[in-house]
């Protein structure tokens, strides 16, 4: 499903991914862990299309991703830090909009907000939500598509218990149906059921510290912090 | 989703935002009314020379009013990452383009109703004359405003690129249209529509120079 092949970006010096390459089959879950400032998120958003590495190759359900990022993203299911709502529509009518842009069937969207207990605040203006709100809207958007590649960045954060739950539920989902799955995230209590886990640290793909078999990963010169 | 619902799906998106926040009737109105009001005590009460002055006023009220509703057009769209959203949605960006274009148009005639109406009662100003081309060039106006201000709005889509950078490549951009906008208005005030039509032309291929530059660029200009 997934072909990344020494995947690089600098922001002007200063280097955030330096040579990422991984290969990932289509139903597989992978679990991509790392502190913060590892890179997670701009491996994310290369493997999103939203932004293209600085050298490298990226083949996606057999395209290539960085040529015609047009063909890819109708395929993407993406959760990001950002929860793409606009705040003067209520959590109903922002997933209105979205169902009418994929042209989904809207009949599901307050099924979907129940999902992530929203169900009382969809007449609600999400101006008035908190951000773990807002991140439930996201992940009710995510529950309405069939994507056949799901990118979760920290879907986890500003979120109860509860609504973990429905983000575990809703990778078990996806993963159920053949679709792939990378989940980025700092929190090593999640991702467990993930068929692989990548740990990146200073832009790079290392052995993961805690794995008592390993000596504690060295940081990669003139990477980024 | 054809191109025309896509179209509409972003328009009546875009025009439910307004409407819920009335950022236009809370900013752009009380704005337009101080530089009319500002300019009438400047100029005295000299009926003739406000008379004269009153289309070149009501134009830069427009042109103030639309800056601040192009910003806030694409204010929404900064707002938690949803023009990241939009791009990555499988709708023609041609559309989206179309779509936030046709619905800053349209705030801008409310506005520009209400406009006309405050230059007239300021100024007492019969808008008389050829009704049909100064409301000609209203529309032409508008839609070129229109067209520019989401062209070049989705470039300052990020708060500092909007404050600083957004007035400083679409005000220059719309000179043409400011210029031909009063000529027109001024030549159909006067009764003298008839001589009008070049002033015209030159805003309707102004208008279809940036609606159609819109349509292909605007995909590109989406990306990071």
């Amino acid at each position: 499903m997934i072909a990344a092949q020494d995947l690089r970006k600098t922001y002007g010096p200063t280097l955030v991914l330096d040579g990422v390459s991984f290969a990932l089959a289509r139903g597989q879950c992978l679990a991509l862990l790392g502190p913060n400032g590892a890179g997670k998120t701009t491996l994310l958003r290369l493997l999103a299309t939203l932004l293209r590495p600085t050298a490298g190759a990226l083949q996606i359900a057999g395209v290539d991703a960085l040529r015609e990022p047009e063909r890819v993203r109708p395929l993407l299911g993406v959760v990001a830090h950002g929860s793409y709502v606009y705040e003067d529509l209520t959590a109903r009518e922002n997933l209105r909009f979205w169902c009418r842009l994929y042209g989904i069937d809207a009949g599901s969207v307050d099924e979907a907000l129940d999902r992530v207990g929203l169900g009382r605040d969809a007449n609600t203006r999400v101006a008035g939500f908190s951000q773990g709100m807002r991140q439930r809207v996201a992940v009710a958007r995510a529950l309405l598509r069939r994507a056949e590649l799901l990118l979760l960045d920290e879907p986890y954060a500003g979120l109860d218990d509860t609504a973990k739950e429905t983000v575990d539920g809703l990778i078990a989902e996806t993963g159920g149906r053949g679709s792939t799955v990378i989940l980025a995230t700092h929190d090593r209590t999640r991702g467990a059921g993930a068929h692989r886990t990548i740990y990146v640290d200073g832009g790079r793909i290392v052995p993961d510290p805690t794995d008592p078999a390993l000596g504690p990963a060295p940081r990669p010169a003139g990477a980024a912090e | 989703m054809t191109f025309a619902r896509q179209t509409l799906a972003v328009a009546g998106k875009d025009v439910r935002i307004e409407v819920r926040g009335r950022y236009g009737a809370g900013t752009a109105l009380p704005f337009a009314a101080t530089v009319l009001i500002a300019f009438g005590l400047a100029l005295g009460p000299g009926r003739t020379l406000l008379q004269a002055t009153a289309p070149g006023l009501l134009w830069i009220a427009m042109l103030f009013a639309a800056v601040l509703s192009f910003r806030r057009a694409f204010e929404a769209e900064g707002e938690d990452g949803a023009l990241e959203g939009l791009l990555l949605a499988p709708v023609d960006k041609a559309a989206v383009f179309l779509g936030k274009a046709a619905a800053v148009a349209l705030q801008l005639l409310v506005l520009e109703a209400a406009i006309v109406l405050m230059v007239s009662a300021l100024f007492d100003l019969a808008f008389g004359g050829d009704v049909l081309v100064w409301m000609a060039a209203l529309v032409l106006g508008t839609i070129g405003l229109a067209a520019v201000g989401s062209l070049f709005g989705v470039l300052a889509e990020s708060p500092r690129a909007r404050e600083a950078v957004f007035p400083l490549l679409v005000l220059p951009l719309v000179t043409p249209i400011l210029l031909a906008g009063v000529r027109a208005t001024t030549l159909a005030i006067d009764g003298l529509g008839s001589q009008a039509g070049s002033w015209l032309g030159l805003m309707l291929a102004f208008d279809v120079v940036f609606v159609a530059a819109g349509t292909i660029v605007f995909e590109y200009l989406m990306e990071d």
